[in-house]
């Protein structure tokens, strides 16, 4: 049985893809300087993959006081059990109190693998995460269930570490502090063969122009009001006269409309713009999970008992298709004037 | 070929509604579907049941009304259906469910084991690669195509901006999205052997070699401690009988009244 | 007695309401505006094995119930009558007559086709001058050797054109009136069968509604369809069990508009509120509910005597009766619900007005029904 006792850090699983840091790795390392704080312990950081000792300055800069690096060419690319080997010989050496992994389609692969082989309970797509009051100091990890409908709370009380995935977009990365200093320890790790049963045939990039919608200030997101795909041209209008990207939400995604990617929800994406524009939106209750943060939220709706009203700093009942054309003409006229 | 698919039967989430006055999830009346994700997985395996001949067994863990998921998957062409069942195993977390389904598992022969990426109430992802880990076999996760050739599987392995193309031997376990295909009706006929015809096999505690510290409650590392319901952020204003020009003027008021503009 | 459903018809069920919202439903405006025939809807019959529902599994059927292939035609009926039209009339009306009077080698050759769905069935009786008196029989047909010649024409031919193979009534011996009509198989394609008329109805207008034209057609005799003047009975018992189908599609179309009006109901507001909290909708809405389950319960019925008893006629034809009326009734209190929307074609109801009073009519006016009934009821 593990005793709790021997178990202390927080650890955050650093996702590079290409040599690049994910935004959801800088958030967790942000996050995890909040509860280590709490645990009077340290930040480390565990980054995995070939030839990127370069990213130690940008993980210490956003929090790090640690870096684990297990530099191997058997790494380049992400492959679920040789990156869960390594996990788990990290997990082993240096017994954190703490694991967290973005809830990405690395994340939410390589976790469970780890958790099983390890022992151990794991959260997924955590939303908030704090450290009990009561004398246990366990990791409380909070998350959506039920589609959405209700957040559970969740500890994992006799095992370690406690691992959770957590969802992008939801913590919040400090401002990265230019000249701070992590200590690194590599680890030198060769991949078992057995572990090497999964061949990477090929890498393929998605061609994608568009600017991803989490990283957009102003969103118009269209729904099934908007009746059928030609339509989603009346949004694109709106956006590019604001200045905006087109999202959706999930009905437009399965009727084949739009791109998932442009999906708005708990199955979607978390978006949290300056302006949420939902048009022909009913706002059922996996929509409003990815967007209710929102810093403003219009509405239009022909039906005035859409749930989205409830959510909606203003909100208008009427034919989104008749209306949004109109608006797009009122903010280009405003734009002109204001620019003369 | 032996395929082994996971489903499991749960609330269809989209037509759950919270009760305005309780705070509280309106379960009642909500039908029971088979996960979205696990019907494609399904779907997977039909495919290659027709394009190459296979044998495909589906199972599922869950309480007795599960079988009627596992009727719904004969009905759509599967040969065989179990349901792994016992109070015992209520309870269960991810890590004690992928436990007890591992047992289950290794009582019958697979080649390939096609699971859903995640459940639509629990929405966790980790029961599949969980499995997979159990039965020390490679998972390959959010497969967006499968082919099968000789006793190699190779797959489009799905990322948020790009995909691998990656190959591995059998046995291995992949979990599938429901975007990976649409999954085909049952037909009349299917329903009527699924029924008449066809049996479903139970699985209890007392087949499978498990540990009782491992399985249901006791076997799950985490617990629940609370659940609530999220409030609804604070209610605006909304305007009805405009004509959509006064709409739009309106709506532009208040971009400027918030400095969007 | 037990009205539940079993759990196998019960997931029918869901599989035929799951089947008509999604692959049914989108085009039934369009069938209707342009009447034109379901073309798809037949290709996905076909692909998910629904035309031979209530027969056995050896001829390629689904090996279910009639309660089973009732609810399928109400489940359809409620999105798009016209679709349930082409459904029922070769699956009732079509293949029926060769799964009952066909001999091993007509049921080898044809019934296998029919219920996989391979070939599409229609049912010939109908004549310009032969409706409801169906005696009156002009067609005719004459044995010359090893074939018949058959000279003559049907009208109103369900699925005319489109249909492979059609169960054709024609007189074989007019001195013996009644007696002197047989039924035959006759094939798409036989020398001197065409084509004539498609009409242009008031409803279900996407339906294949044609004149069939016989000039010198030459049938194999061995496609004579239960015997030489025997054709009367074929066509009697036919239509029996075929206006069990009717009624299901009455009964669909019904539930579809009260569905259609509840959803309206509930949503559109006069005078402050919606129409839903007024009394005489709540009223309305209370009639149309108990007419719809009594006539589900009778249709019902009429299914399961079909399977069950010797004969169904007079269920069946009490089935289709109610059922029919309440369709007319339903539809017409619905457009009214809906107001001046409900009279145009952006709303559903017109349409399945306009489909309702067919039911009253083909295969056995509510008239005709009538005279079964009360020939039962004054016993």
């Amino acid at each position: 049985m593990m005793n709790i006792q021997d178990y202390q850090g927080v650890f955050v699983f650093i996702q590079q893809v290409d040599g690049k840091v994910a935004g959801v790795s800088h958030e967790l390392l942000g996050k995890a300087g909040e509860l280590a704080r709490k645990l009077e312990t340290e930040v480390t950081a565990v980054l995995v993959g070939s030839g990127v000792s370069g990213l130690c300055a940008d993980l210490a800069s956003y929090g790090a006081d640690r870096i684990v690096l297990v530099d191997d060419p058997d790494l380049r690319l992400y492959s679920t059990k040789p990156y869960a080997y390594v996990l788990c010989s990290v997990i082993e050496k240096y017994k954190p109190a703490v694991v967290l992994y973005g809830a990405t389609a690395i994340g939410r692969d390589l976790a469970p693998r780890v958790a099983a082989r390890v022992r151990t309970g794991l959260t997924a797509d955590c939303t908030k995460l704090d450290i009990a009051d009561d004398g246990t100091k366990n990791l409380r990890m909070t998350r959506p269930a039920f589609g959405g409908n209700i957040m559970a709370t969740i500890v994992c009380p006799e095992y370690r570490p406690q691992m959770a995935t957590v969802r992008p977009g939801v913590m919040q990365k400090i401002k990265p502090v230019a000249d701070a200093k992590a200590k690194v320890e590599k680890l030198d790790l060769a991949i078992p063969e057995s572990e090497k049963d999964v061949q990477i045939l090929d890498v393929v990039k998605k061609e994608s122009h568009k600017m991803d919608i989490q990283d957009a200030k102003i969103l118009v997101s269209g729904g099934r009001g908007m009746g059928r795909p030609e339509n989603f041209k009346l949004l694109q209008g709106l956006a590019d006269a604001l200045g905006g990207t087109v999202s959706s939400s999930r009905a437009a995604v399965d009727a084949g409309w739009v791109e998932k990617d442009l999906q708005v929800g708990q199955t979607g994406k978390t978006v949290r713009p300056n302006l949420y524009i939902a048009c022909g939106i009913s706002g059922a209750i996996q929509h409003l999970a990815g967007m209710e943060e929102s810093d403003v939220i219009l509405a239009i709706n022909k039906d005035e008992t859409a749930p989205i009203f409830e959510v909606a700093d203003y909100g208008v009942a009427g034919d989104a298709l008749k209306i949004v054309p109109l608006f797009t003409e009122e903010v280009k006229k405003a734009i002109a004037a204001r620019n003369k | 070929m032996n395929i082994v698919v996971c489903i499991k039967q749960v609330p269809d989430t989209n037509e759950v509604k919270l009760d305005p006055k309780t705070g509280r999830l309106i379960r009642e009346g909500v039908p029971s579907i088979i996960n979205p994700d696990d019907k494609a997985g399904l779907e997977a395996a039909l495919r290659l049941k027709d394009s190459q001949g296979a044998h495909v067994a589906v199972v599922s863990m869950g309480p007795p009304q599960a079988e009627t998921a596992l009727r719904e998957a004969l009905a759509m062409g599967a040969d065989e259906a179990v349901l792994v069942t016992d109070r015992a195993f209520g309870g269960a977390d991810t890590w004690a469910t992928a436990h007890t389904l591992a047992a289950a598992l290794k009582t019958l022969p697979y080649d390939l084991i096609i699971t859903g990426r995640q459940a639509i109430d629990g929405d966790t992802a980790q029961v599949g690669p969980q499995i997979a880990e159990n039965l020390n076999i490679p998972n390959i996760s959010y497969a967006e195509e499968i082919q099968v050739e000789g006793d190699s599987v190779t797959v489009k392995r799905q990322f948020e901006d790009r995909y691998h193309i990656v190959k591995a031997k059998m046995p291995c376990l992949i979990t599938a999205l429901s975007e990976l295909n649409t999954p085909r009706y049952m037909t009349p006929q299917g329903i009527f052997d699924a029924y008449r015809e066809k049996q479903i096999r139970t699985i209890t505690r007392k087949d499978l070699d498990v540990k009782d510290g491992d399985i249901g409650l006791k076997g799950s590392p985490t617990r629940v401690v609370e659940t609530f319901t999220k409030s609804p952020k604070a209610a605006g204003t909304m305007v009805t009988d405009l004509t959509p020009q006064e709409a739009a003027e309106y709506l532009l008021e208040k971009l400027k009244e918030k400095f969007i503009l | 007695m037990d009205f539940r459903l079993s759990k196998e018809q019960e997931m029918a069920r869901t599989l035929f309401r799951d089947f008509a919202e999604k692959e049914i439903k989108p085009y039934a405006q369009e069938l209707d505006e342009e009447e034109r025939f379901p073309s798809e809807a037949l290709e996905k019959f076909r692909k998910y094995r629904f035309m031979g529902i209530p027969y056995p599994k050896e001829w390629g059927g689904a090996g279910c119930d009639n309660l089973t292939y009732t609810i399928c035609i109400e489940e359809i009926s409620k999105v798009c009558a016209t679709t349930a039209t082409m459904l029922s009339a070769h699956e009732s009306l079509g293949t029926w007559p060769i799964y009952k009077f066909g001999t091993p080698k007509q049921k080898e050759k044809y019934l296998k086709k029919l219920c996989t769905g391979e070939y599409l069935g229609a049912f010939a009786l109908t004549e310009p001058n032969a409706g409801t008196d169906s005696s009156a029989q002009q067609t005719k047909a004459v044995l010359q050797g090893d074939h018949y010649v058959l000279n003559g024409s049907k009208i109103f031919i369900t699925n005319g054109g489109y249909a492979d193979l059609y169960v054709v009534f024609a007189m074989t011996d007019k001195s013996k009136g009644n007696h002197g009509i047989s039924a035959f198989i006759v094939e798409k394609g036989f020398p001197g069968f065409s084509f004539g008329k498609k009409e242009k109805k008031m409803g279900i207008r996407g339906s294949a509604t044609c004149e069939l034209i016989f000039e010198n057609c030459i049938v194999p005799k061995e496609n004579l369809l239960g015997g030489e003047g025997k054709g009367f009975p074929v066509a009697m018992m036919t239509l029996d069990g075929g206006r069990i189908g009717i009624a299901a599609q009455a009964l669909g179309i019904a539930e579809g508009a009260l569905g259609e009006t509840v959803k309206y109901v509930k949503e559109r507001k006069q005078f402050g509120r919606p129409l839903a909290k007024f009394q005489n909708t709540q009223f309305e809405i209370a009639d149309m509910a108990t007419k719809i389950q009594a006539a589900q319960y009778l249709t019902y019925c009429a299914a399961i005597a079909k399977d069950t008893q010797k004969s169904c006629s007079k269920e069946a034809a009490m089935a289709k009766l109610f059922c029919a009326s309440t369709a007319m009734d339903v539809t017409t209190r619905c457009v009214q619900l809906h107001g001046g929307y409900g009279y145009t074609r952006e709303y559903p109801v017109e349409r399945m007005m306009r489909d309702a009073k067919i039911t009253e009519i083909y295969e056995g006016t509510s008239e005709v029904q009538k005279m079964v009934i009360s020939k039962f009821a004054l016993k």
